[in-house]
């Protein structure tokens, strides 16, 4: 925890990162992936789950299908299934994926949920308005990784 | 540039004929400027439901036909201080039937790309001596309406080469930037993932052949540039306004990618 600890006395200066958090900015992707959790914290599947399904919170539902999420209506079918994604992917390289997938996937159509900078227009949510400063992520570091931990129970049996 | 989602699963095989008359084609061959992009291009209607393209087929079932019957009264009423109709200089709506397929068009006079509302303004303001009308309102999509049914049938056929094609270049940079914080452009929808559900809405083509559209969603006449600022929005992006010279070149360029589609407004779309 050593490294967090002190990544944390370098944000804590700038974006107001709760403790234990890798801020946005400071993310290191490594192959894409990211080893540590960004809130230094575990993540909470049930949670995940939510943020999976909710067109309010993470939206995953628009663009992926899953037979694990069955009961929810109107499965997009942009990207692959998310069935199996936890035995296919390391925890490490599902987190680096929900960060930002552009890192694991060329030029991918997936938002980068943890990233605040780069954007072309960037608009207050969907008000079509120009956003005053700078945006939150679209997803908290927590919610990344309660997302991480409900995609790795997503597993092959 | 190709992506590595899921495949592009096929419009449906239907054929419009509109009044058991007027054949439209729904699809052709791209044109050749989408050589590497696009092979085939399809009318958005192979992508709605039996329903909705139903009221498209008969003009007593299709809502936009309303709007033409209100853009006939006002293109046979006097406007403004000349006390002069579009019906005392136009010998009929039917006299403008190569408008709709050729625009976004240069204006020669005005060193510009022209929509067909910029061209119904002039006649509004110059000629007729009458306040201009605000882009995409209730009287501008119903004579759009008009202009556009008596054109239905006729290929589009807007022209990207001389004068224009520096608003052609504009508008197809403005076609593949991934705008707003999710980092969408209108080909990773309409080009890269047409035939895939987002959620549950069908995606087309995202051709702009068959406006102005009756949405069922808002149920009213919708303009091209309307309809591309709520596409904008969509990406939690800061829009551009109807009218703007970026929509403008958008819409020529839009326009140019359904070379050979029919004119087939107003359609209804959900
Ligand atoms: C706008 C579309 C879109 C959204 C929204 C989206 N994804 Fe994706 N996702 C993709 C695409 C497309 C791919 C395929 C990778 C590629 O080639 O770009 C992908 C790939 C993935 C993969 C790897 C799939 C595999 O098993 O090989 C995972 C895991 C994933 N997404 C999870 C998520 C989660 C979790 C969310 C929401 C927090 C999400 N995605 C939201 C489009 C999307
Ligand atoms: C006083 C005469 C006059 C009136 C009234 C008038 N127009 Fe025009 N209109 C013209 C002329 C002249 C042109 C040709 C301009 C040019 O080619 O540069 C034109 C051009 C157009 C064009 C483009 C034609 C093309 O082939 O590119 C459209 C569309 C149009 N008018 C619609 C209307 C509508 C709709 C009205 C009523 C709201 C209207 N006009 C009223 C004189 C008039
Ligand atoms: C996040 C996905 C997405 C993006 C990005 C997007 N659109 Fe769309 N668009 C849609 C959906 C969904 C519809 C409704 C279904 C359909 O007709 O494809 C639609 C519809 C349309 C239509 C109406 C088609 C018809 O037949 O009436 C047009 C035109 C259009 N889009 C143009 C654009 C343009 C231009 C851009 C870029 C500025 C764009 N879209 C960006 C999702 C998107």
């Amino acid at each position: 925890m050593k490294r967090i600890a002190a990544t944390f006395v370098v944000l804590g200066l700038t974006a107001g990162a709760a403790v234990g958090e890798v801020a946005p900015a400071d993310v290191k992707f490594t192959d894409g992936a990211l080893a540590e959790s960004l809130s230094g914290m575990a993540g909470n599947a049930e949670e995940g789950y939510n943020i999976v399904t909710s067109k309010s919170l993470g939206n995953c539902v628009s663009c992926h299908s899953a037979d694990a999420y069955a009961d929810i209506p109107f499965h997009g079918n942009i990207g692959p299934m998310l069935d199996g994604a936890g035995s296919r992917w390391s925890e490490a390289e599902l987190r680096g994926i929900v960060a930002n997938a552009k890192m694991m996937f060329d030029g991918s159509m997936m938002p980068s949920f943890y990233k605040t900078a780069g954007y072309v227009r960037p608009g207050d949510a969907y008000t079509g308005k120009a956003a005053t400063g700078e945006l939150p992520p679209l997803l908290t570091a927590q919610q990344v990784e309660d997302v991480v931990a409900y995609l790795m129970t997503l597993t092959d049996e | 540039v190709a992506l590595a989602g899921g495949a592009v699963a096929d419009p449906d095989e239907d054929e419009l004929v509109i009044n058991g008359e007027i054949a439209i084609v729904t699809q052709t061959a791209a044109p050749a400027h989408l050589e590497g992009s696009l092979d085939e291009i399809y009318s958005g209607w192979r992508f709605r439901a039996d329903g909705t393209q139903a009221m498209e087929m008969d003009d007593f079932d299709n809502p936009g036909m309303l709007g033409v019957e209100v853009g006939e009264e006002l293109f046979a009423k006097a406007w403004g201080s000349e006390g002069k109709s579009c019906a005392d200089c136009h010998d009929g709506a039917e006299s403008l039937a190569d408008v709709r397929p050729t625009y976004p068009k240069w204006n020669d006079a005005k060193e510009q790309v022209y929509t067909v509302q910029m061209q119904i303004n002039d006649c509004l303001t110059e000629r007729m001596g009458a306040e201009k009308e605000k882009y995409d309102s209730s009287s501008m999509l119903n004579l759009e309406a008009l202009i556009a049914s008596v054109a239905r049938g006729k290929p589009v056929n807007v022209a990207i080469d001389g004068p224009a094609q520096s608003t052609w270049e504009q508008g197809k940079e403005i076609y593949y930037t991934r705008y707003g914080q999710l980092e969408l452009s209108c080909a990773n929808c309409h080009e890269d993932n047409y035939g895939n559900l987002i959620r549950a809405d069908h995606l087309s083509q995202g051709q702009i052949n068959g406006f102005p559209t009756y949405r069922l969603k808002n149920a009213k006449l919708n303009g091209v540039q309307g309809r591309f600022k709520g596409c904008v929005r969509d990406t939690r992006a800061e829009t551009f306004s109807p009218g703007s010279p970026e929509f403008i070149a958008l819409e020529l360029y839009v326009a140019s990618r359904g070379n050979g589609l029919s004119v087939e407004g107003p359609s209804v779309r959900n």
